[in-house]
């Protein structure tokens, strides 16, 4: 059963630490050095988008504001360049979160898109300012992929608060 | 007027109003950064955090290039061995020849009362990973301020200039390549001796500008770092010359070359310390200023007539 609203299923809190340690290996897949696969989804957004919208009283603009900055630095891009992008989603997330987990997971994928297409349609402006040369089309496959990772993603990080499933027909809840 | 919320309520400001104070900061980063560059303490600071982060994110595929280094066949290094001295010994003839050529360089240019040749010095250093940012050419190399680098020094491997160090940080330094956007290096084509300036385009090629439509350039000419710069050392090989378009309705020619070194790949590159500032001759030293020019006691101002 999909952990959303009108599902039965109800969720363990979340632990504080276990939300930084994903948002750290994140961070982590970041760093890798892929940037030879542009369709690399940004495993910061993705992971920073996701707990903005189940816990936008944890994880919110503060944390996407931090973590932008350690991105823009160990990318070594534009300071404020990730920050603003991560600023964006973390309140885009948070402002959908009510909404968004009426849906199925198929369908909160197709809403997670146009935040992450934001995030990097953020950056690439940024950018286009001073009028450098600009990535091709593939720079765009990312935000795609990471939809496509959604429903997994969805599973992995709720993975601790799942609860064992015991039936008891006296009390269906 | 009783109707605050009860603490427990309290949320802190309004959303909105958090999304504009941490847009405006990333705003104010952004255009400091971009004008006035003068966010590095910031970035030094911040990258003392990252730098364990990205060398844990490192480590596994060290330790799988390591590893597979480990497993090589002893034929294939053997192969190697054999392939390194021959190329040391045909390369000999050369050094020799260079030495002896420098020598008696130094000996006319004193004769002739030229400035002397500036020697090259430099170190080694290792390419660690390629920079993330997509919309940039640069790579991070494994030295940084511990080592004494400085931002503006010339890299350059066995076949030709690299680029140029443009951020150090205390353990890494990044490198901006010679292809990334706008980069210049002055350069002089070395057939003709013509002085110009390359720039990178950003897709691994360069570009000569400025060059009329009918100046001497053929495709294959070889070109190397002029020296004027003050940064590069002069008679480093940077690029050849790939394709020429030559078309009457425009003021300059379209020179595209291919840089020489192996500018995108991996392995150890040379850091050459900096050039000391040529001094200027004593009859060019500007005058100093005559004492009633300056006013007593006032600040000078600059005045324009």
């Amino acid at each position: 059963m999909q952990p959303i609203f009108h599902s039965a299923r109800i969720l363990l809190p979340v632990r504080p630490w276990f939300i930084a340690a994903t948002l750290f290996a994140a961070l982590l897949l970041d760093f890798l050095p892929t940037s030879d696969w542009p369709w690399m989804p940004d495993w910061v957004a993705l992971v920073l988008v996701f707990w903005s919208i189940r816990e936008p009283r944890r994880v919110g603009m503060g944390a996407g504001f931090l973590l932008g900055l350690v991105m823009d630095v160990a990318d070594a891009s534009l300071l404020g360049q990730h920050a603003l992008a991560y600023v964006l989603a973390a309140y885009a997330g948070a402002a959908m979160s009510r909404r968004i987990l009426w849906f199925s997971l198929a369908k909160q994928a197709l809403h997670v898109l146009p935040l992450l297409l934001m995030a990097q349609g953020v950056q690439y402006l940024v950018r286009a300012m001073p009028g450098v040369v600009l990535p091709g089309p593939a720079y765009f496959l990312g935000p795609f992929v990471g939809m496509a990772l959604w429903p997994p993603l969805t599973f992995v990080l709720l993975l601790p608060q799942y609860q064992p499933e015991d039936r008891d027909e006296n009390r269906p809840l | 007027m009783d109707h605050q919320p009860p603490p427990f309520f309290k949320r802190g400001p309004a959303p909105l109003a958090r999304l504009s104070f941490y847009a405006m900061l990333s705003l104010a980063l952004l255009f400091f950064d971009s004008r006035f560059q003068t966010l590095e303490l910031l970035r030094q600071a911040v990258s003392l955090f990252t730098h364990p982060i990205q060398q844990l994110a490192q480590a596994p595929i060290e330790f799988l290039r390591n590893s597979t280094d480990y497993f090589s066949s002893l034929s294939q290094l053997r192969e190697e061995n054999a392939l390194l001295r021959r190329a040391r010994l045909s390369g000999a003839e050369a050094l020799l020849r260079a030495r002896d050529l420098e020598a008696e360089n130094d000996r006319l240019r004193k004769l002739l009362e030229v400035r002397e040749r500036q020697r090259i010095s430099g170190r080694v250093a290792q390419i660690l990973y390629a920079a993330r940012d997509p919309f940039s050419r640069r790579v991070v190399v494994d030295k940084g301020q511990q080592d004494k680098l400085s931002a503006g020094q010339p890299v350059v491997d066995d076949a030709g200039v690299i680029g140029q160090v443009t951020r150090v940080f205390p353990f890494v330094s990044e490198i901006t390549l010679i292809t990334d956007k706008d980069q210049a290096v002055p350069i002089q084509i070395l057939r003709t001796g013509q002085r110009s300036v390359v720039f990178g385009l950003g897709d691994g090629r360069l570009e000569l500008r400025f060059l009329p439509v009918n100046a001497d350039v053929r495709e294959d000419d070889l070109l190397v770092t002029s020296g004027l710069d003050g940064v590069f050392p002069g008679g480093l090989p940077v690029a050849k010359v790939s394709h020429i378009e030559r078309d009457t309705s425009y003021t300059f020619a379209r020179v595209y070359c291919l840089p020489l070194a192996g500018v995108e790949n991996f392995g150890e590159v040379m850091v050459l310390d900096p050039r000391e500032a040529l001094s200027i001759p004593e009859q060019l030293k500007p005058q100093p200023a005559p004492a009633s020019a300056t006013r007593p006691g006032g600040r000078r101002r600059l005045r324009r007539e």
